[in-house]
């Protein structure tokens, strides 16, 4: 097989693969902009006839024909929720990543594994536990209640990838630091913070699209506009004997769109490998 | 005015001592250097200069100042790192400022003293870019001139040049040197190799497992070891060392009796400190081990035996002479040397003012340590 016919071959085969991984995201998109009917019409309309926004002006109950849904009070505690746990998260996962890269200190290594075991656990295996606790305590339907858990499920990944990152980095360099004249926090501020940003960021990546996109932890734990985000808002479109599956993709496009956002605007720090060249040749 | 002094320094790992209860006073732009084998504690010890380590026991004090238990950025210090440790998200131009900047100098400072010490190190051309943009020398200089430009009252140097190729590290060597002379700072540099600590010191430290086995200038260090560490550390060619017996009597003057029948006499200056049947290990470097013809011109006082030589390495102006006394290999030098062949037979000169006599057991120069 010559080197053309095998660069054919593996660009259909990842075509192919595309295809089947972007289809049904771009079918939701398409059919939010869509009219229900031709959504439903058998046999099925491939090539959209007529595209629309009324599917969003009903949403936000702007249309003539539904009652909207309180898109805007999910999607501000989609926003509360997602931003301040991922802000927790990161927080707490540079601190201990840092310490973990850099410290010595007693039970280290059962610290880290009892972190990294926590990460098995299925989130929805917590469901019960959580609630039941989450009831006792008053905080089913509340921002801090949903806040927490995201906390609790991230930060062990946040801890360990950011550990990573900080173990990357030479020591000498913190050293360095502070024999020109920095104090400890300077030098991890001025120099070793920097060095780890793309890790810092991956990690905030992550977290922000966890809390972001969890629907079966939220689903149980939040009850009104209280504290419903924009994934358990979906089930909003699913009534006793219809679903209406235009309204439903044009928000499943509005949960996409910040993600996707968010994603493009930090790509650029997830470039790796900075620290190459500050050491030895 | 800036000495270092350290007063019984102690450094433990939990249960482990590394450092052991070491003294060492460093005069005002004195150039001292550190060298050992690997895990002798040296490292440890600048680091603990520098304030990166804390010490466990003992007092360290920097000019008037007991600094113990300040942060290094209060030592008023700078350091070179082994691996350079330059900031790589910086330009060459901040990794040298950077340190200025903490400080919080006014701007039209820092740049005068970094373009002076881009001047002194001929990084010009590179100050825009980044440390990986650089080749192995060139980070050596930038990380040379992050420690100048702050002018320190110490600077310390932990092995700055093992990563270096050896043409670059004979080169880096010489610079350091003149570093030394303009800047005329007090400077502590550890190394593990013993050329580099011969050629830079003022004064030598030579450390084996926590311990300071001897403190002299280069000279004194290679004409005087104190011990038959020191010996075989410092000099290259290694000394060569010898099984040996004091006999004779006090008449005959006393011999010392290696293997395959040879017999040297104890040298004048020794000849009080060692007794008959005394075990004792003859140090004997190669340039005083020379065949008859092709040595020194003051060998003094010599006696000669017959060696075979049966490996010669020639190096230009002077040849290695592989033989052996009795089971141990003995290296010694022929200057001015003629090509060889094969075994040959010499008559070798060996020059007795230079012989080195350490007792067996202890393995201390019988002289005792001449330098107090």
């Amino acid at each position: 097989m010559s080197t053309q016919t095998k660069a054919i071959i593996s660009w259909i085969v990842t075509f192919i693969v595309m295809l089947i991984i972007t289809l049904p995201g771009l079918w939701v998109i398409l059919s939010g902009f869509r009219p229900l009917q031709e959504i439903l019409a058998k046999p099925a309309i491939w090539i959209p006839e007529r595209l629309t926004l009324d599917n969003f002006m009903n949403i936000f109950g702007l249309g003539d024909n539904q009652i909207g849904i309180p898109v805007l009070a999910y999607f501000r505690n989609s926003i509360i929720v997602s931003v301040t746990s991922t802000a927790i998260a990161i927080i707490v996962g540079i601190s201990g990543g840092y310490a973990f890269a850099r410290y010595r200190f007693k039970f280290k290594d059962t610290l880290f594994l009892g972190l990294m075991l926590s990460r098995t656990v299925p989130g929805i295996a917590l469901s019960l536990p959580v609630f039941i606790l989450w009831a006792r305590l008053g905080w089913i339907d509340t921002h801090f209640g949903l806040i927490l858990v995201y906390v609790a499920l991230n930060v062990p990944f946040t801890i360990w990838l950011i550990d990573g990152f900080f173990r990357q980095i030479p020591k000498e360099l913190g050293e360095a630091a502070e024999v020109d004249g920095c104090t400890r926090w300077q030098a991890f501020w001025k120099i070793e913070f920097p060095l780890a940003k793309s890790g810092i960021a991956s990690a905030g990546i992550f977290a922000f699209l966890t809390s972001w996109n969890e629907f079966a932890l939220a689903s149980n734990l939040t009850r009104s506009t209280n504290s419903k985000t924009l994934p358990v808002g979906l089930t909003d479109f699913i009534a006793q004997f219809t679903t209406d599956w235009a309204g439903m993709s044009a928000m499943a496009f509005i949960i996409i769109v910040p993600a996707l956002i968010l994603t493009f605007l930090v790509q650029k720090h997830l470039i790796a490998g900075l620290t190459f060249g500050g050491v030895k040749g | 005015m800036t000495e270092v002094s350290l007063q019984q320094v102690v450094k433990n790992y939990g249960q482990l001592e590394v450092v052991h209860s070491i003294d060492l006073e460093i005069k005002d732009s004195e150039f001292v250097v550190l060298v050992g084998p690997s895990g002798c504690g040296k490292s440890t010890t600048l680091r603990m200069i520098a304030g990166l380590e804390e010490i466990s026991g003992g007092t360290i004090k920097i000019g008037d100042r007991i600094v113990n238990d300040l942060p290094p950025r209060d030592r008023n210090i700078s350091m070179v790192f082994q691996n350079y440790a330059l900031y790589p998200h910086m330009t060459v131009r901040d990794n040298l400022g950077f340190g200025l900047k903490i400080a919080k100098l006014p701007e039209s400072e820092i740049g005068r003293r970094v373009d002076e010490a881009a001047e002194i190190l001929g990084l010009g051309l590179y100050m825009d870019r980044l440390p990986a943009a650089l080749s192995g020398g060139q980070r050596q200089r930038v990380a040379m001139g992050r420690a100048i430009v702050r002018k320190p009252d110490v600077f310390l140097f932990d092995e700055p040049l093992s990563n270096l190729d050896a043409k670059l590290r004979g080169q880096m060597r010489t610079e350091i040197k003149k570093l030394h002379k303009r800047v005329n700072n007090t400077i502590v540099y550890v190394t593990h190799d013993q050329v580099e600590a011969m050629t830079l010191a003022d004064r030598i430290v030579i450390m084996r497992d926590g311990h300071i086995e001897q403190v002299g200038t280069p000279l004194d260090v290679f004409d005087n070891p104190a011990n038959i560490f020191v010996a075989s550390f410092i000099g290259s060619p290694p000394m060569n060392q010898l099984d040996g017996k004091v006999v004779g009597d006090e008449k005959s003057g006393l011999q010392i009796a290696l293997a395959d029948n040879i017999q040297i006499p104890v040298p004048t200056r020794a000849q009080k400190s060692v007794t008959k049947g005394q075990a004792i290990i003859v140090g004997i470097r190669p340039d005083d081990l020379t065949p008859v013809g092709h040595g020194m011109m003051d060998a003094g006082e010599t006696v000669s035996f017959d060696l075979t030589v049966s490996i010669s390495e020639p190096l230009g102006t002077e040849t290695i002479l592989f033989s052996s006394i009795g089971a141990k290999e003995v290296q010694g030098k022929m200057l001015n040397p003629r090509p060889i062949e094969g075994d040959e037979r010499f008559t070798f000169n060996l020059s007795l003012d230079r012989v080195h006599l350490f007792d067996a057991e202890s393995g201390m120069n019988v002289l005792g340590d001449q330098n107090g």
